[in-house]
């Protein structure tokens, strides 16, 4: 009994890369077949990293290795933690200080192109930060508990308790798949806009180690989804499914806006959250 | 595993082409032809590209750019000179600001002719830089270990 907190963890530690790179292949086939392409076949992803790990290691600052693996560890931790049905709270500052570390990461080297994606991955942490707390908050108030373990055991549907901060987090997702209207910092589509944000200057292997924490963060993320519907797995999975399949859809529809926007929308993500979070008090402690 | 051939970066520059080349590269990546297919991705990085497609002669005040650009590509890599002018100055070639070619500046390994090249033509040059790019990541494996084992012995 006490064991099944390490299955968890270890299933994902192994597990959440292999899924993540055929969730990110899967998104560039349906990308491209909204596009009216072929597009790249399903194992792409993998191809790519496998490749980067092939070239030369060229590295501008010996600090940008150390701020990646941090930033690999840490994702892996918020991640392990999360499957390991810990504490929600302590995930979701393991998160953010992953993407500390890779802001810290841009900003050790002396390039104005990485410089500038460092800043926009910032306002992009800002902009998403009180969303993903509120979720914490949300799921608490419903279950009474801050573990996912006993969050994800719970018989109510959290859904229909937390309509708006669920929304709110969607919003918030576009951000952190980093899709448009929100992949200001760095894109999977724009190659060429301001180089390539926060990932200019790393190249090769440590370029394959960010697409590697980039799979872990999807495979977190939605987890985090499933949570809302945690009551019923096939539903539960369906629902991650939907939700990603609008996230792509959302990227291939809209143009990218300017960071004011992008951090405006994150802030009334949270507000949406909010009100949902107040009326819910307001029924449940105002009722009694 | 040879994940090289299954995964090109291309970063593409325009050496002081008349975009002719240029609109054909850029027509690789439309539905039509779409190279993403094959992995292909045209990355606007050199610390992200594979290979380098080069259009137009190079001209003075370009050539700086065209040799930091490669220099700033890590190994393997290779050069594709896309179009007549790339190749060996075209119709420029006599112009008194035209160095006359990508190979005067940067080692060239595919050509592709035409003016303008057409996009058929374009993918089937990159293709050959891909049988290129993998015999040059061979040698790298090699030079490695010679350095590997030279490091233990010394």
């Amino acid at each position: 009994m006490t064991w099944t907190w390490l299955i968890g963890a270890v299933l994902f530690l192994i597990l959440a890369p292999l899924a993540g790179g055929l969730i990110a292949g899967i998104d560039r086939k349906i990308t491209a077949r909204m596009q009216g392409r072929v597009g790249p076949p399903l194992l792409q992803p993998f191809y790519d990293v496998g490749k980067l790990f092939e070239k030369e290691r060229v590295v501008v600052t010996t600090a940008q290795n150390f701020y990646v693996l941090a930033y690999l560890v840490f994702i892996a931790l918020a991640g392990a933690l999360f499957f390991a049905g810990g504490d929600l709270l302590l995930t979701v500052f393991a998160f953010t200080l992953a993407h500390v570390f890779l802001v810290l990461g841009a900003y050790a080297v002396h390039s104005p192109y990485s410089h500038i994606g460092a800043e926009r991955e910032l306002i992009q942490l800002m902009a998403y930060e009180p969303m993903v707390i509120l979720v914490a908050v949300g799921l608490y108030m419903v279950t009474n508990s801050f573990y996912v373990a006993e969050i994800a055991a719970v018989v109510v549907p959290a859904i229909l308790y937390l309509p708006g901060v669920f929304i709110g987090l969607a919003i918030v997702l576009t951000i952190k798949f980093r899709k448009s209207p929100f992949d200001i910092s760095t894109s999977h589509h724009a190659h060429q806009e301001i180089v390539k944000g926060i990932t200019t200057e790393f190249s090769g292997p440590t370029l394959g180690t960010i697409e590697i924490a980039h799979w872990y963060e999807t495979v977190f993320l939605l987890g985090l989804v499933y949570l809302f519907f945690a009551w019923n797995p096939v539903i539960g999975v369906v629902a991650v499914a939907l939700t990603y399949l609008a996230e792509i859809f959302v990227d291939n529809t809209t143009a990218r806006v300017r960071w004011q926007a992008a951090l405006k929308t994150g802030w009334f993500a949270a507000l949406l959250g909010i009100v949902n979070l107040a009326i819910l008090s307001y029924m449940t402690l105002g009722g009694a | 595993m040879a994940f090289l051939k299954r995964s090109p970066w291309i970063l593409h520059y325009d050496a002081s082409s008349c975009n002719g080349c240029d609109i054909e590269v850029l027509a690789c990546l439309t539905p039509l032809y779409d190279v993403e297919r094959f992995g292909i991705i045209n990355t606007g990085n050199p610390k992200h590209a594979d290979i380098l497609l080069i259009t137009g002669g190079v001209n003075e005040q370009n050539r700086q750019v065209v040799k930091n650009l490669y220099e700033q590509m890590p190994e393997p890599r290779v050069v594709v000179a896309v179009g007549i002018c790339a190749a060996s100055g075209g119709i420029f070639r006599e112009c008194y600001n035209i160095v006359g070619g990508v190979d005067r500046v940067i080692p060239v390994d595919v050509y592709v002719p035409g003016c303008a090249a057409r996009p058929e033509q374009i993918i089937d040059g990159v293709v050959k830089a891909l049988s290129i790019l993998e015999e040059k990541r061979a040698k790298m494996k090699v030079m490695e270990q010679h350095s590997e084992e030279a490091g233990e012995t010394a």
